[in-house]
């Protein structure tokens, strides 16, 4: 890299050491230049944000600072307000619900369909990438698709299950309070499955066929290559993939928007809703900051958490 | 278990890849078929639904036997500002977050200076900040600055998505990418600035195009900044409208999912056309 440089100072301005060092620090100010739109663009909209959030958490930012443009400083006010929020304890129980429920739901089946499609058969490339159609839509689209399936009189989930005598009453699914966080959860397994099948299968491509071959000369087919071979050898890319759908599952919010609003009875509420709601419901911008700063501090630790396992994915190779 | 035991059976376990197993393979393909359609059904429901005929659509039939496109004349009606707003505003987010992360993606995997992997490490990291902190902060600024229920503000935020993940699919790319030509051409006295835009971008081109798609379809989708940073009717990108839609008392669902259909387009033309562009971004995105 430095080679480059001295070559071309060279050409440019002789043996001269003064002048070679300005052409050098030219060179390095054109070099900072590739970055500075992108390094500015980054401080504007990350990490404003972010310092923006933390000092919001500790004043009373509401509707008046609007007008009058006040914000004191209230100390811990929020953060205490929020811990001792009922709705609080039940937004996070709701995220780790959801959260669970469906890294579980569509990791399982994501990798069964990455399995599958592993079979060599004809269509098998075409299938797959038509799976990933309801990762691109957009989640509001598939929000408002599924409030329909799942209408409590006329949605075509209730028709099939009574129409097959799996049910005899319609379910009142996004309705009752005691189905809407299931209801949510299928939704979101549904979106969060293209992208398990995804990296699952391109990490199952790495993996050599002759592995597959030898643990079958042993013996092991079927559950049991699975279980020595496959499952091992993807343990890096599980890793990853388990930890980027907690990230991005922590924070969906479109979804739960779309088909519930959180509710009923805030049944579905999760941090991420319970957060806007706070900002741009009750207009109560210091206590939606200290609320968002608790789901930053969640994401952040799964985060490092990644980094690390990506780190050491990539080191494998 | 000795190698011994099992030798015998060894040739007739091991598949030898030219046998003709053809009947087998496409039984597979049936299934395939199968899971797929059932992991599509949600798609297909929503274009079915969209062409049931308005007023009547309580009762959606499981086939579109009588197509009717009211539910579509509805939608245009209604929605067609929104779906030109979303348009420029993703076109734009989608220029703004190319064109923003091309250099910088080139800079962290080409030049070693300081600072590069503090960069980095910030821009992995911003990928996984929560929208709303965004938002929240952004409605604060936007407000005073006149951003409200502008294309230039949600373009702005829009890109929050778009540039991390553009940086990193380019950056991936250029750190594979044969550096000795642009060293070539710097020895015959070719600035940073030439080498990148006559070699570095025309080589790239192919991560360019999945940045891009891939920043288009984040501002396209996007419905928080939507939801955040407006408040009327004047400036409403398709989602929001799509949302509101759903909000109103007497929901026509053929227009609702007509306007679904409509909204969904972007996302089926790219995966039609730009196929290996997508599947390349959905793993790129995320293992590097």
């Amino acid at each position: 890299m430095t080679t480059t440089a001295t070559q071309s100072d060279a050409r440019a301005a002789g043996p001269a050491s003064a002048s070679r060092r300005r052409a050098r620090r030219g060179d390095l100010l054109v070099r900072y230049a590739f970055i500075a739109p992108a390094a500015i663009y980054m401080i504007a909209f990350f990490g404003y944000p972010i310092l923006k959030n933390v000092v919001m958490s500790f004043q009373a930012y509401d509707f008046t600072t609007f007008f009058n443009g006040e914000a004191p400083f209230v100390g811990l006010a929020n953060y205490t307000a929020t811990f001792s929020d009922p709705i609080f304890t039940r937004a996070l129980g709701n995220t780790a619900l959801f959260t669970i429920g469906s890294i579980i739901g569509q990791f399982v089946i994501g990798m069964a369909l990455a399995l599958y499609f592993r079979k060599k058969f004809p269509l098998s490339g075409f299938l797959r990438s038509l799976l990933l159609l309801p990762w691109l839509l957009p989640m509001i689209v598939s929000a408002a698709v599924w409030r329909w399936i799942l209408e409590q009189d006329n949605g075509a989930l209730n028709r099939f299950l009574e129409g097959v005598g799996l049910i005899s009453e319609p379910i009142p699914w996004l309705v009752s309070s005691s189905t809407a966080l299931l209801a949510v959860i299928i939704v979101n397994i549904w979106l969060g499955i293209p992208f398990n099948v995804v990296l699952l299968y391109s990490g199952l491509q790495s993996i050599p066929d002759e592995l597959y071959e030898a643990g079958q000369l042993d013996g092991a087919t079927g559950w049991k290559s699975f279980w020595h071979i496959t499952l091992p050898m993807l343990r890096p890319v599980v890793s990853v993939v388990l930890l980027l759908g907690v990230i991005y599952t922590i924070k969906v919010l479109d979804l739960i928007i779309g088909l519930t609003g959180g509710g009923p009875a805030n049944a579905t509420q999760t941090l991420a809703t319970r957060s806007y709601e706070m900002s741009f419901i009750e207009f109560d911008f210091g206590q939606g900051a200290a609320l968002s700063n608790v789901l930053i501090l969640i994401a952040l630790a799964f985060s490092l958490v990644y980094l690390r396992a990506n780190a050491r994915a990539a080191k494998k190779g | 278990m000795s190698t011994a035991t099992t030798a015998p059976a060894a040739p007739g376990l091991t598949p030898t890849p030219h046998r003709p197993r053809s009947r087998r393979a496409w039984i597979h393909t049936v299934i395939g078929i199968v899971l797929v359609a059932i992991m599509l059904f949600p798609v297909y429901w929503m274009v079915n639904a969209s062409l049931a005929p308005a007023g009547n659509s309580l009762n959606t039939q499981w086939l579109p036997l009588n197509p009717d496109f009211s539910g579509y004349s509805r939608a245009l009606a209604d929605q067609g500002q929104n779906l030109i707003t979303s348009l420029i505003v993703a076109i734009g987010a989608c220029v703004l977050s190319v064109a923003i992360a091309a250099p910088c993606a080139y800079a962290l995997a080409q030049f070693k200076i300081k600072g590069t992997a503090v960069l980095l490490f910030v821009v992995l990291i911003s990928q996984m900040i929560p929208g709303i902190v965004i938002a929240n902060a952004l409605y604060t600024v936007y407000t005073p600055l006149g951003l409200i229920n502008s294309i230039p503000g949600l373009i702005l935020a829009d890109a929050s998505q778009g540039i991390p993940f553009a940086i990193l699919i380019m950056r991936a790319y250029l750190e594979t990418f044969e550096t000795s030509i642009v060293e070539a051409a710097r020895v015959d006295g070719c600035g940073h600035v030439r080498a990148f835009w006559s070699i570095v971008l025309p080589v790239s081109k192919n991560s360019l195009i999945t940045a891009g798609i891939f920043s288009f379809l984040f501002a396209w989708s996007d419905f928080l900044m939507a939801l955040t940073l407006t408040t009327g009717e004047t400036i409403r990108p398709v989602t929001l409208g799509l949302y509101t839609y759903i909000g109103t008392n007497d929901t026509d669902w053929s227009a609702v999912m007509s306007t679904a259909v409509l909204s969904s387009l972007p996302a089926v033309i790219l995966m039609i056309i730009a196929q290996k562009y997508v599947a390349a971004g959905a793993t790129g995105g995320a293992v590097k």
